[in-house]
């Protein structure tokens, strides 16, 4: 129909390459030095305080994978604790020096390097603290102590990239998360029924969500102030009734109410990882469905696409008709929703009665691995498993006894995503328009 | 929108029209800003906040549940029920926040409002950590952690030394403050070294301070009585002494003590630095546009670390409240909540010096108050955490509470000039 | 599709933004809208976009009332907008971002793509826009993301397309094209109003001219219009394009900069750049937004940091300096983002003029501030530069662009420099306070001081400028005596050139061949002038 328009770049352009010469970057060695760290600490924490030990070259360290009854397992097995110590901090020595080469050669790391050295770090680890003790290392309940903690981390983490991915901040997960967590526990010892206590839970994390789009989209509060004072607000009233209502009567009002346990047949006989992953309450079960959801319509859905525009450049949406600020509510609710079935895990999902301030945490927790896996719902996943992971093994490490003190142990997951935070990931990118208040 | 502040030619309704724009400092006028503005918003939040925590205690108070059986029949009763409930709680916390009229002494009778000044001091101080940080554009939420490092460095300071008096405090006073200053300076340095997000590792660090005191109690000094959960008391030089001396009052019981002084000089010392230093300058403008704080020269990475260490110091002089006083000691329990209430103070008072120091007044009365309440009443002092969270929401979003109480919007032109000035634009 | 516009009024607070506007445009016109910045066209055009609720008036579309709650019903009437600022996502791909709003989708609301994709690429090919549905808005140059933005349009079978400041940032040679875009939209019958401030592009492209002044329409013009006629139309009284100034006197003190290079993450920015100013002298940065322009001036003042090279003033060399030294150095900056970099809106008027000199005497002593001095300045400073204000104490978010700027320019010049950087000094300001803000530069220069523009507007450039230097991909493509511009030698045709990066003796040879239609139309129009 017409003739086509030059290119933009008319004429003859100057050369685009670089010529030779040319000045390169200064190059980011934060991760060969975050391995040289872990390596370091492997070889004088570790090796340094065995090697000394008398009859350190005949210890052993115990591992069992056994968890509830499967059709086969693995029986335990011993490795001599030295010698895996060494090996493997020659691995983290070797995957830092591997590191450094790629860095400089301004080659990126690959994510298996990622995957190795954690792993090793953390055998190495299990290998030391086990050493020489009479009780076993237990893998698998290991792993599935880390996913347990994981589950409330992981919803929480989903709500906040709902809300962010849409602009608004979502701060008030910890009090979601209590919300939800009371709701489905009032809820289900009223009724004596768990599965409607599972209905409660959203609706209540639905309603913190929905107070705290009221006040930021009508109002234009600052959104991590509404998010705090609305943490406080839950922790007051929770707490106010689980002193009055649900002590004065609490056969009625706080009962024990448990999911039931659902087994994935085939699934769950998966040595190690079966048990783990498919022997577990419908909760459970939900969260997987979150995740894998998510990650599908926020990248390739109608709904995903405009909520990235809206929290990105919410003007740019609004000119295309897309009702930004509809739009934002409808997210912070449904993120609330989210962070409130996450709740029902502290009380239904665990067979326990609610308890005061039993988010404990969490919700702020379940930020941080949002921000660590950068608004991705796979990335979110993974921090919040890194998370629940950590602090299991602080509390196994603990309860079999370790050489290091307990109190120590415990820090340890919070150590780790201070490191993560700031030497791994470094500036990351938020939604764009996160936090600011739309108007036209 | 370059296009909208353009000036446009004035229309000038004034002289076109009967009904002029009024003179803003009519009686009206100045009428409207009174009712509209912020003392009133404040006063009003507080009264909505009251009425949902009484509404609260009444709904979980067991002789109203027993009236509600029977609302319909005899609706009196429960509305008798619920009255009783909510004022006797109500009446408890005026007693034990301003002013106990049913006291026998004079004494235990003011007694009460220093006890709110006492609950008052850590919150302050703590808050007006947090309000240096929200001026500079920084949420922390870390004043927790900074408490107990706060408190770990004045205890030690204060039971393992023995030194003259006024030396002792003042050291143990300072060191509060450097253990502070130390737990603020990490996730200032992060940030700016790294771009570590600081609500995150504020957050953090407060869980590994929990755990950190947890175990410093159980080390060799800190743990002279072996239990692993309280220091030795402090030494009576590292106390602050009572502020109202025993010669004073005979049989004096008043524990407020000089740490609320120095929650005052903090106070003073805060607003000098906000408002007449080029710390604060610099604090003000990095908060409010970092980009054109950085092109003007500033460099706001070390604004990041500065705020967050001065944050980190006002904190730990909060726990100095705590632990150096008479007989005091250091328990995992030092912080309490302060970190966490600070920052609903802080909000409170907008993060204005003056505002975070009356703020820090009627929370540490609200805490004052419903310690006495939970004592003599059935009703817990949580409900002070919801009352308090109200407030803030409400102050948060005036014309909410405008609407409320159909107030009039002090900043809108009233809707009889504006009608008049479209017409006579028409 | 024919649009009228019938007393259309819009009204921020006390500010009347539109004052009952009256505007016809016929099917397949090109309908220019002419008036100075603030004039309140964007107001009018967000209004017939359904982005405002007009207070007064009505749109006719076909001669039928119709009434928009958003710009969703807007765009269903057929009226397409491309923003000044474009309106995409730019972590989008293309496809995404002409989808967004229509999406294309499959049960669950999945999207597909797939339709997006063949969608831009059959009006691509259309209209000839060489763009790759798959591409990323932010790693695409402003000229392509401008076509995506016309493509989003079209795709939405716009009859009637919004053209805001299209030119703003684009290379003559780029206008040339939107200009033959624009022709075949309109054979193909669509509307279109097309928005600017620059007089020359109306004269070459529109059927049809409206001025607006402050809110109202003052006049129709006809193309044939002299510019000087557009300019008193426009501005309200006779204005004097050109900038007085005498040949520069050239002093000794001067700004070295060699082999500077700035990284943005491996890639380079500023690319091995040298040049000099000297005293009494102006030079300008030309070159389409987002050359390196804006980094070459952050690196001088150190916000930026090199990766190689020196930058020396008088001597000294400023690399390794903070930005604070380089400030006391005697540099005065004036940063090319206004609202984001050169104020803080809500600090006051009185603030902001020390923004940068807050901890020198007389404003501080030790820590401690004397704000009795602060407020002192300001009054001095307010009255010196012409800045229109009600109190100096004021937060500056309450001034308008020009006295904004005023301030910043106040502010800068309030020291003894030894060298002023001033990117985009005049963007978005009205006539006024453009002749003032370009005084003032002058006069700057004729202290003796060497001055930096980093401009995107020829029209400054050639107005301001001793010598002008090009930059194209973070590199200088040449450096030429503005004396020597005019018809046979540096024109705007060359310049545009090299700012698409044909290096100088190959612009000059293509530029005798070839005369833009903005350069035709000014030939044109000078040849009538004359007469």
């Amino acid at each position: 129909m017409s003739t086509p328009i030059v290119p933009v770049t008319a004429g003859t352009p100057v050369d685009d390459v670089p010529a030779s010469g040319a000045v390169l970057g200064k190059i980011s060695y934060r991760i060969p030095i975050t391995y040289a760290v872990l390596a370091g600490a492997a070889l004088l924490g570790l090796v340094g305080t065995m090697i000394g030990r008398e009859g350190a070259w005949s210890q052993t360290t115990e591992f069992q994978s056994r968890y509830g009854d499967q059709w086969f397992t693995i029986p335990n097995f011993s490795v001599p604790s030295l010698l895996t110590v060494i090996l493997l901090t020659v691995a983290l020595l070797a995957a830092a020096v591997y590191g450094y080469l790629l860095t400089s050669g301004r080659k990126a790391v690959p994510v298996w390097l990622h995957i190795v050295v954690g792993v090793a770090f953390v055998l190495a680890f299990l290998t030391w603290a086990g050493a020489g003790k009479s009780a076993v290392i237990p893998v698998t309940s290991l792993l599935a102590g880390a996913l347990a903690l994981s589950v409330p981390l992981i919803f929480g983490a989903m709500s906040g990239i709902v809300c962010e991915r849409s602009g608004i901040i979502n701060i008030a997960i910890e009090g979601q998360l209590l919300f939800g967590a009371f709701a489905a526990a009032v809820v289900a010892s009223l009724a004596t029924a768990p599965y409607l206590g599972l209905v409660a839970a959203p609706i209540a994390g639905a309603l913190i969500g929905a107070l705290l789009a009221w006040f930021a989209v009508s109002y234009h509060v600052n959104q991590i102030i509404i998010g705090v004072v609305l943490n406080t607000l839950v922790l007051g009233l929770t707490s106010f009734f689980f002193s009055t209502l649900l002590a004065d009567n609490s056969a009625t009002w706080n009962a024990r109410q448990p999911l039931g346990v659902i087994e994935i047949p085939l699934l769950s006989q998966i040595p190690i990882v079966g048990p783990v992953l498919f022997r577990q309450t419908i909760l459970v079960y939900l969260m997987y469905a979150t995740v894998i959801l998510l990650q599908i319509m926020l990248f390739r859905s109608r709904w995903g696409l405009r909520t990235r525009a809206v929290g990105e450049h919410p003007k740019a949406a609004d000119t295309v008709g897309i009702h930004v600020n509809k739009r934002r509510v409808w997210n912070t609710i449904l993120g609330g929703a989210i962070a409130g079935l996450g709740g029902a895990f502290f009380t239904i999902g665990s067979g326990l009665a609610f308890g005061r301030e039993m988010s404990a945490g969490n919700g702020f927790i379940a930020l941080a691995a949002m921000i660590l896996g950068k608004w991705n719902p796979t990335g979110a996943l993974v921090a919040a498993l890194l998370f629940g992971f950590s602090k299991n093994l602080g509390n196994v490490l603990s309860t079999i006894g370790s050489p290091m003190p307990s109190q120590i142990l415990l820090m340890l997951p919070y150590v780790i995503t201070i490191f993560a935070v700031a030497g791994l990931v470094g500036r990351v990118r938020a939604p764009a328009a996160e936090g600011i208040p739309y108007t036209k | 929108m370059t296009e909208s502040t353009t000036p446009a030619p004035e229309p000038t309704p004034a002289a076109t029209s009967p009904a002029p724009e009024e003179d803003p400092r009519s009686g009206a006028a100045i009428l409207r800003k009174i009712v509209g503005g912020d003392v009133v918003i404040s006063f009003l939040a507080i009264i909505i906040a009251l009425v949902i925590g009484g509404v609260l205690i009444a709904f979980a108070d067991e002789d109203v549940a027993d009236t509600i059986t029977y609302v319909f029949a005899r609706p009196t009763d429960f509305l008798g029920a619920a009255w009783t409930a909510v004022s006797d709680a109500y009446i408890a916390m005026f007693r034990g926040a301003i002013f106990d009229f049913q006291a026998d002494t004079f004494n235990r009778a003011v007694r009460p409002i220093t006890e709110s000044m006492t609950f008052a001091t850590p919150l302050i101080l703590a808050a007006l950590g947090v309000a240096v940080g929200f001026r500079a554009g920084l949420f922390n939420i870390g004043a927790q952690g900074q408490i107990i490092l706060g408190g770990i460095i004045a205890a030690y300071i204060g039971f393992a030394f023995s030194l003259p008096p006024v030396l002792h405090l003042f050291l143990a006073i300072l060191g509060g403050a450097l253990g502070g200053a130390l737990w603020g300076f990490i996730p200032g340095i992060l940030k700016a070294r790294t771009g570590a997000n600081e609500v995150i590792v504020t957050i953090m660090l407060n869980w590994i301070a929990v755990y950190l005191i947890a175990y410093v109690l159980t080390l060799g000094k800190f743990n002279a009585s072996g239990t692993g959960l309280r220091s030795p008391q402090v030494g009576p030089n590292a106390a602050y002494p009572p502020l109202i001396p025993d010669f004073l009052v005979p049989g004096n019981t008043f524990r407020l003590h000089w740490g609320f002084v120095v929650a005052i000089l903090a106070t003073v010392f805060v607003w000098w630095l906000l408002e007449r230093s080029t710390i604060g300058f610099e604090i003000r403008a990095a908060g409010a546009n970092p980009h054109a704080a950085r092109t003007a020269g500033m460099s706001v990475g070390r604004i990041t670390v500065l705020t967050l260490v001065i944050a980190g110091a006002l904190a730990g002089l909060a726990a100095t409240s705590q632990v150096l006083i008479d007989r005091g000691s250091l328990t995992a329990g030092v912080a309490a909540t302060y970190g966490f209430d600070a920052i609903t103070v802080a909000l409170l008072g907008r993060s204005r010096p003056l505002g975070t120091f009356l703020a820090g007044l009627l929370f540490g009365a609200l805490q004052a108050g419903g310690t006495l309440m939970q004592s003599v009443t059935s009703t817990p002092i949580d409900i002070v955490f919801v009352v308090q969270s109200v407030i803030v929401l409400l102050i948060a979003a005036p014309p909410l509470v405008r609407a409320i109480f159909r107030l009039p919007d002090p900043d809108a032109p009233p809707k009889r000039a504006r009608a008049a000035a479209k017409e006579a634009a028409a | 599709m024919k649009l009228e516009l019938q007393g259309i009024t819009k009204v921020f607070g006390p500010l009347v933004a539109n004052d009952h506007i009256d505007l016809v445009v016929e099917p397949g016109e090109i309908h220019a809208l002419l008036g100075e910045n603030g004039a309140g066209k964007s107001t009018l055009m967000n209004v017939l976009y359904g982005l405002y609720d007009p207070d007064d008036g009505q749109i006719l579309l076909d001669d039928k009332p119709v009434t928009f709650e958003g710009p969703g019903d807007a765009v269903r009437a057929g009226i397409g907008m491309v923003h000044q600022h474009f309106m995409l996502v730019p972590v989008f791909t293309v496809a995404e971002s002409v989808a967004l709003g229509y999406e294309p989708a499959g049960p669950g609301g999945i999207l597909d793509l797939g339709a997006a994709r063949r969608k831009v690429e059959e009006i691509s090919e259309r209209f000839g826009f060489h763009v790759d549905p798959d591409a990323l808005i932010e790693e695409l140059p402003v000229g392509v993301q401008q076509r995506v933005e016309i493509i989003k349009a079209l795709s939405r079978d716009a009859r009637i397309l919004i053209l805001d400041e299209p030119t703003a940032v684009l290379t003559p040679q780029e206008t040339d094209e939107l200009i033959k875009i624009m022709g075949e939209l309109k054979a193909a019958g669509t509307s279109i109003v097309f928005i600017t401030h620059k007089l020359r592009e109306v004269r070459a492209i529109a059927d049809r001219i409206t001025v607006i002044r402050r809110g109202k329409v003052v006049g129709e013009a006809s193309p044939e219009s002299t510019e000087t006629e557009l300019a008193s139309l426009m501005v309200g009284r006779s204005v004097n394009l050109a900038v007085d100034k005498t040949p520069a006197e050239l002093r000794d003190n001067e700004l070295v900069v060699s082999d500077l290079t700035v990284l943005s993450g491996s890639t380079p920015v500023v690319d091995r750049v040298s040049f000099s100013v000297q005293g009494g002298e102006i030079l300008a940065i030309a070159g389409v937004q987002g050359n390196g322009q804006t980094e070459l001036a952050e690196v001088i003042l150190g916000i930026d940091e090199a990766a190689a090279g020196s930058v020396t003033l008088d001597g000294k060399e400023l690399l390794g300096m903070s930005v604070r030294e380089r400030l006391r150095a005697g540099i005065g900056f004036v940063p090319e983002d206004r609202s984001t970099d050169g104020v803080v809106s809500s600090f006051s008027i009185a603030e902001n003029l020390i923004l940068d000199l807050y901890d020198t005497e007389p404003f501080a002593r030790g820590v401690s501030m004397n704000l009795g001095k602060v407020a002192e300045n300001a009054e001095f400073r307010t009255q010196e530069f012409d800045v229109r204000l009600t109190d100096i104490q004021d937060p500056i978010s309450t001034l308008s662009g020009g006295n904004a700027q005023k301030v910043v320019l106040a502010r800068e010049m309030s020291r003894p420099l030894r060298l002023l950087v001033a990117s985009q000094p005049t963007r978005g300001l009205d006539v006024g306070s453009i002749e003032f803000v370009h005084k003032r530069i002058v006069a700057e220069r004729d202290n003796g001081t060497p001055v930096v523009i980093v401009s995107t507007e020829l029209d400054e450039v050639l107005a301001l400028a001793d010598r002008v230097a090009v930059m194209y991909r973070g590199r200088i493509v040449g450096i030429v005596d503005a004396r020597e511009a005019g018809p046979a030698g540096i024109n705007r045709d060359v310049l545009g050139l090299m700012m698409a990066g044909v290096p100088l003796e190959d612009a000059v040879q293509q530029a005798a061949g070839h005369q833009s239609t903005l350069a035709s139309a000014d030939a044109a129009a000078d040849g009538k002038d004359l007469t």
